[in-house]
């Protein structure tokens, strides 16, 4: 008889097929997830050529392709598709994006005078330009040689004052309005509690603001007038004329007429706005500045806190709790933590840090803004600081636990040799244990990391919001606002895929924002490897 | 007897003179020991005295409890659970097990090197200084002396000192053993424990180890744990042998090596068992 023992393949090594498609399933799923998201992702900011499409039913499409899938209902044998165009102008169209079966197109060409503008308001068109009317009345004809300079020129110069527009009205006048906030409160107080130096004071304050204020509204009304608009004349897809002002026109390209190298630029100038700007139109457009800053400074700050609270727990845990059952059911607690679901902890911090904490803290500091500001709170409602401490507590178990592991991996003969020279137990923990361990503390730390950056569903509750006013790090004192409200890339994700009203547009940007939120969370992740593998590094041997 | 004096390795047994040990007095006192490990007895019945700067070996087969009575010398065996003892032990006169008598304080004048060299991660410097710096020596000066004059003695010194800020970790084995026996005399403890200090090395090294026992011998009381007769015939003045728990035999170095009045012992250093 031959047993299994003495027959060729050696046993058990059938699961090696097992563990490897473990490994391949896994790896297929990340791999597949990944590369939809880049494709996705990065394929935003690419500007492809733009058809001028003619369609059976007589109508005339200029647009860039968004979409092809198969008709609903038609025979899985012989497919038939239909094809989404971006043909923009929607304050014309109704809807930016249009279906058409791909069967009744009859003819595609890719003219080379197709314009396409992105524009401050209603979104992007695509056109056919008639002529320019520069700032000092000239036209200038499509068909004019000078026409895309002259025209790319008023282009960037509008671009300047529009710019120069918003730094008055919102940022200057939003400084002011800031200002002039604090002030009535101030003398809201000084009126209430009767000191008529102050209220003289504040009443003056303010007057000079107003003045600023009406100074600038003044300022602002000087640019637009100024300059006069230039703007273009051109006809759209019907062959209706289209006037559009050139202060409306934040970017201009030629679709069908760009070189490779053209395409680049243009990739990178729109790159550069989803990373440095800030959003436009319900956050289908423009950049994402606030929601990047507003995750990294998060991020930060929760390990910030999460690092130290569970340092500290796993050094008693694990170094001075006496072995026995309440030892043992505090660890079953702390890893029972972990798989609290994360909305629990959402509920937590609001109910306590926000409400019960948040609370306090304005009773106790901020009684006379609350008092003279119509009951506004400020710690009492969410913001930064809960939103990383429901973070830091959410991943409190993944440092703790990890923290634990890297004590116990300490070779028992570094703590022997350390407490033979007469060393106390704290000395022990402080100049021995943890920086043998700091490698594998900084390993449960990046796990939190990971696991905190990508969190949204806990934060909406504690103080994430779609559209921040302002950034929680600005200057003006004291820089670092932890009671703001901020935005969050996750909760970006969430609110452009399911909450915004036109989700043909929202579609591509949710992608863009998911890889952005991944390429964050791996660069935080191989900031804190590399600081891990350098201290590695520090501790390995080169003789043993 | 022939069979004793003659063993295979006899011819290098070199053993010390006896003029050597006489004359001091016993600084180190075990009396009716015993340990538990739970309730494993691990040692029954220890009684020996160590006279001041003499070098005390113990012997023994593998799993007698030699390094547990050195490891309650300065009382390591605290860190593990569920011990206990009777009988005392005392050193210079006082008891360690004296309940005003800080651990800390005891295992500051009673140095250890451990069988596997287990430098810290951290300069050379940093580890040699390192016992003095837990009592809070600050003075650059002082610790930069202390860390050329423990290097010096443990033979380290024209080794390490233009790399003293390098990383403990990247010397050799030899090196780092050397280097942890500098650390345990560092702050100049009065007693050292070493628990099989060259079982992992060459026997160069090996050489400069035990040269240096006989240099530290001038300000220290040595014990060290060898399973190595040749190095014990060398180095020690005093021979302890522990067989299952128990203490067979002790008496001076050249008895038990010469004329023991235990078979078991006999036995042992002839290589018949163990
Ligand atoms: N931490 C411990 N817990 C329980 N039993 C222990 C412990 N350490 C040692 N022992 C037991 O005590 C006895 C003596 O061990 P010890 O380490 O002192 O032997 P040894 O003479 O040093 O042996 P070796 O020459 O192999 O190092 C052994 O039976 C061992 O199993
Ligand atoms: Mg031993």
């Amino acid at each position: 008889m031959a047993s299994s023992s003495d027959s060729s393949t050696p046993r058990g090594e059938s699961w090696v097929w097992f563990t490897g498609l473990g490994l391949i399933i896994g790896l297929g799923m990340v791999i597949g997830l990944l590369s939809l998201v880049i494709f996705n992702g990065v394929t935003v900011f690419w500007a492809p050529q733009v058809p001028v499409a003619q369609v059976d039913d007589g109508r005339t499409i200029i647009g860039q392709l968004a979409q092809r899938r198969i008709r609903a209902g038609s025979p899985a044998d012989h497919p038939r598709y239909e094809l989404q165009y971006q043909v923009g102008l929607r304050e014309l169209n109704g809807n930016s994006y249009l279906w058409v079966d791909e069967a009744k197109i009859k003819s595609e060409t890719f003219p080379a005078d197709v314009l396409g503008l992105e524009r401050v308001e209603n979104g992007p068109a695509f056109v056919r330009p008639l002529s320019l009317r520069k700032t000092d009345g000239k036209l200038i004809a499509a068909t004019d040689a000078a026409f895309e300079t002259a025209f790319q020129a008023e282009v960037a110069a509008a671009s300047a004052v529009r710019e120069k527009l918003v730094e008055i009205t919102r940022h200057r006048i939003g400084d002011v309005n800031e200002e002039m906030d604090k002030a009535r409160v101030a003398l809201r107080r000084a009126e209430d509690l009767k000191l008529a130096d102050e209220v003289a004071d504040r009443r003056r304050q303010i007057a000079g603001l107003e003045e600023r204020f009406a100074g600038l509204q003044a300022e602002a009304k000087k640019v637009v007038d100024g300059g006069a608009v230039a703007s273009l004349v051109s006809k759209d897809a019907a062959g209706r004329e289209v006037v559009v002002p050139l202060t409306q026109v934040i970017r201009a390209w030629f679709p069908n007429r760009l070189d490779t190298w053209g395409r680049v630029q243009l990739f990178f100038s729109r790159l550069g706005e989803f990373i440095f700007d800030e959003p436009r139109e319900a956050n289908t457009e423009g950049g994402l500045m606030p929601a990047i800053f507003g995750t990294l400074v998060m991020t930060v700050f929760m390990s910030l806190m999460v690092t130290p609270f569970g340092v500290i727990t796993a050094i008693y845990l694990r170094e001075y709790a006496q072995n026995g059952p309440v030892l043992r059911i505090v660890r079953i607690s702390v890893n029972n933590l972990a798989g609290v679901p994360s909305i629990v902890f959402g509920v937590f911090g609001l109910g306590f840090f926000v409400y019960v904490l948040g609370g306090s803290i304005d009773q106790l500091f901020f009684s006379d803004q609350l008092k003279y500001n119509n009951n506004t709170p400020v710690f009492g409602t969410g913001g930064l600081l809960w939103c990383s401490l429901t973070l830091a507590l959410m991943t409190l178990p993944v440092v703790i636990v990890a923290t634990e592991e890297a004590l116990a991996a300490v070779p028992r003969g570094m703590r022997e040799a350390s407490l033979a020279t007469g060393a106390s137990k704290w000395q022990t923990i402080r100049d021995i244990l943890l920086p043998a361990s700091a490698p594998g503390i900084l390993t449960g730390v990046i796990l939190a990391m990971a696991r905190g950056a990508g969190e949204v569903a806990p934060l909406m509750l504690v103080g994430v919001v779609k559209l921040a006013p302002t950034l929680p790090f600005d200057g003006s004192a004291p820089f670092l606002h932890m009671d703001r409200k901020f935005m969050h890339l996750g909760f970006h994700v969430y609110d452009l895929g399911f909450q915004s009203p036109d989700s043909d547009a929202a579609r591509p940007m949710v992608f863009a924002t998911t890889l952005l939120l991944i390429f964050l969370v791996v660069c935080l992740n191989i900031g804190a490897i590399t600081i891990r593998n350098r201290l590695r590094a520090r501790f390995k041997g080169a003789s043993f | 007897m022939p069979q004793i004096m003659n063993p295979p390795s006899s011819s290098r047994i070199k053993v010390r003179p006896a003029a050597e040990r006489e004359g001091r007095k016993d600084y180190i006192t075990i009396k009716d020991y015993g340990f538990w490990y739970g309730q494993k007895k691990a040692l029954d019945a220890i009684s020996l005295d160590i006279p001041e700067r003499q070098v005390v070996a113990f012997i023994g087969p593998s799993g007698c409890g030699k390094s547990t009575l050195l490891r309650n010398l300065n009382r390591m065996n605290d860190l593990v659970d569920g011990i206990s003892h009777e009988g005392d032990i005392t050193i210079n006169g006082r008891s360690i097990y004296d309940p005003g008598l800080e651990v800390i304080s005891l295992r500051r004048r009673v140095g250890m090197v451990f069988q596997k060299s287990n430098p810290f991660p951290k300069s050379i410097f940093e580890n040699v200084v390192y016992a003095l710096r837990v009592v809070g020596v600050r003075d650059r000066a002082v610790l930069e002396e202390a860390c050329e004059t423990s290097l010096r003695k443990a033979a380290l010194w024209d080794e390490v000192k233009d790399r003293l800020d390098d990383s403990a970790l990247g010397l050799s084995g030899g090196q780092m053993q050397r280097l942890c026996i500098a650390r345990a005399i560092a702050n100049r403890p009065e007693i050292l424990l070493m628990d099989e200090p060259c079982s992992a090395l060459d026997p160069i090294a090996t050489g400069k180890i035990e040269e240096l026992i006989h240099e530290l011998k001038e300000q220290f009381t040595i014990v060290i744990v060898t399973h190595s007769m040749q190095q014990a015939a060398r180095v020690s003045d005093r021979t302890a042998f522990f067989y299952l728990g128990k203490q067979i035999e002790y008496d001076t170095t050249e008895k038990i090596f010469m004329n023991p009045s235990q078979a078991q012992t006999e036995a042992y250093i002839s290589g018949r068992f163990g």
